[in-house]
């Protein structure tokens, strides 16, 4: 999941009755599964929390690209250069599409992008993980786009027509890296040299919790829930996601003949779902905050290429002005 | 044919290990483009480029018949049997030099594709065609932005000028020809590098006046040679971080 503990600025959820009578025909509308386009009315609280959720993940995009960026320069053949670049340029576009997306609820990207570089604005926690062997590229293309694809596909379904197109089109490339980023793993396993199933094993041990934390809080402790859940914006619970996420990986990883660094985990017949062991929401809450290994050096990476393309980007503004006072003098 | 083959071998390691060195240098600018959509742009086109190495590559490893496939051209070569031009193993720089880097090999690119499209060699020549599509996009492209730069604000003009002066000093070699080169051009399978080198000529001229920029005039031998593997120090730098995984792992299979 690439958007995180949203805040809705909602203490309670109103009923209809509560309800003013605007508020009340956007509930019904919601209600009815008629998707909120851009020109229709909506409360402010609505309008401010997709502004969040959006920017969340499209910043998620744009940061999750450096971890990528790590190994693309040393990726180990054509091919796998070849797959992990097109993946960076897809996670590039989805970060300008979901920046469109957006701005149709009247948010500014440079704004929202400053808001990233002070700190204000959060991005999904993974990324402040480093990627320490080739398999990571891997298990970030299994595991991290996995935990989104699983976010994202209910999120096709959210109440916001714009962000909901976005996740329609975004969920089609994310599967294709999915199955790119387990295939690399698959071939490490099946092919490799005991080294290398020793980096998949270690890319795994990892990322595997990181992975499970993308779903965010247990639902007790997630109070903006019960909002977004009301809106739409959001359509199932952190923890329903975060099982079933589990769920269809295991199998996979069983597959793969690599382990999770779960000693809780294991099939429960009586639930038809897998249990697994206590996630350390400390370490979830401490990376949010700021102190993860990689924090620091994604958010300086990030906000010094936007420092040091500022006179590029006023060099293109200039021309493009210059060549318009041209065509409009001839 | 073979009276050729070695010829053919050679030059073919160059128009791939351009490609290559000139993808892996814009693979570092992952995160650090100066707009989002730079970053799409400039990941795109790195894109093509490896993607049009892995070609040449595959073509070259076929010819050479010694159990070398393209990913071990590519990753298991030393920088002295890299054949790529000293231009693009240039350090990126400020996005100034990397414009001026992209877009003296991009008019060099264009030109010489559009004459391998007609080479006699059918594979060659399709190769070069469908690497032309994507490079007659990869200059208009840098060519804008050469634009762009020079004609935006006055910072971005100093900055285009000293990026050009920066790396035009490699033009030399980038233009230059040598036996090899006259020999494939002669049967009609290689570029001929004067007419190339004319052509390329034309087009900067053209681009930098629009950008109000003055042409340098033209580079003078420099002492080392891509081609024969002479690099600048950069190179071998470059391929200890691109080559690490081969080379750590030699028996691995990714």
């Amino acid at each position: 999941m690439y958007a995180q503990l949203v805040e809705t600025g909602v203490k309670r959820v109103k009923s209809l009755e509560e309800m003013t009578p605007e508020e009340r025909a956007f509930q019904e509308r919601i209600d009815a599964e008629i998707k909120i386009e851009p020109k229709n009315w909506m409360p402010d609280a609505y309008r401010q929390t997709l502004i969040r959720q959006i920017s969340q993940h499209a910043h998620s995009e744009i940061v999750g690209m450096l971890p990528e960026g790590n190994w693309v320069t040393r990726a180990p053949t054509l091919k796998r250069k070849l797959q992990l670049m097109a993946k960076i340029q897809d996670e590039a576009g989805h970060g300008m599409y979901l920046y469109s997306a957006m701005e149709t609820l009247g948010a500014d990207r440079d704004a929202e992008i400053d808001k990233l570089h002070s700190g204000k604005a959060k991005y999904s926690s993974i990324f402040n993980y480093p990627t320490l062997n080739w398999a990571d590229m891997g298990a970030v293309g299994w595991l991290v786009d996995g935990a989104a694809i699983v976010n994202q596909v209910v999120l096709q379904r959210t109440s916001y027509g714009p962000y909901s197109r976005a996740m329609i089109r975004i969920c089609k490339e994310e599967s294709f890296h999915q199955r790119q980023g387990y295939e690399i793993l698959l071939t490490m396993m099946r092919h490799g040299t005991q080294a290398q199933k020793d980096m998949v094993q270690d890319a795994i041990d990892r990322l595997w919790w990181p992975a499970l934390m993308m779903f965010g809080p247990s639902d007790a402790d997630s109070p903006n829930s019960a909002q977004s859940m009301a809106w739409k914006v959001k359509r199932m619970s952190n923890d329903d996601l975060r099982q079933r996420f589990i769920d269809q990986t295991v199998p996979q990883l069983e597959f793969l003949g690599c382990t999770a660094p779960d000693p809780d985990l294991k099939w429960n017949e009586e639930r038809g779902h897998y249990d697994f062991g206590p996630i350390n929401w400390q370490e979830f809450y401490d990376v949010l905050k700021g102190n993860g290994p990689c924090n620091r050096e994604r958010v300086s990476t990030r906000r010094k290429a936007i420092e040091d393309g500022a006179w590029v980007r006023e060099a293109a503004v200039a021309h493009a002005a210059k060549r318009q006072q041209k065509q409009n003098a001839a | 044919m073979t009276d050729n083959k070695n010829d053919l071998i050679e030059y073919l390691l160059r128009l791939g290990d351009n490609a290559m060195i000139n993808g892996q240098r814009l693979c570092e600018w992952c995160g650090r483009a100066p707009a989002l959509e730079e970053e799409m742009a400039l990941m795109n086109v790195g894109l093509d480029l490896v993607g049009q190495a892995r070609n040449w590559y595959e073509y070259a490893a076929e010819l050479l018949a010694d159990g070398r496939d393209a990913d071990q051209l590519a990753f298991r070569r030393d920088e002295r049997a890299y054949r790529n031009t000293l231009l693009v193993e240039q350090p990126n720089g400020d996005y100034a030099v990397t414009t001026a880097k992209l877009f003296l090999f991009d008019a060099w690119h264009f030109h010489t594709l559009s004459a391998l499209s007609a080479s006699s060699d059918e594979r060659i020549a399709a190769i070069a065609a469908k690497g032309l599509k994507e490079v007659t996009y990869h200059l208009r492209r840098s060519g804008e932005w050469v634009e762009r730069l020079g004609d935006g604000t006055e910072q971005s003009r100093q900055r285009m000028l000293a990026g050009i002066d920066e790396v035009w000093r490699f033009t030399f070699d980038l233009l230059s020809s040598d036996e090899i080169q006259q020999r494939l051009a002669a049967a009609g399978i290689g570029a001929d590098a004067t007419a190339v080198a004319a052509a390329w000529q034309a087009t900067v001229e053209q681009v930098f006046e629009r950008a109000s920029l003055p042409v340098p005039q033209p580079a003078s031998y420099f002492y080392l040679d891509g081609k024969r593997g002479l690099h600048t120090e950069h190179l071998g730098i470059l391929l200890a971080e691109m080559q690490f995984l081969q080379r750590a792992y030699p028996d691995a299979t990714w």
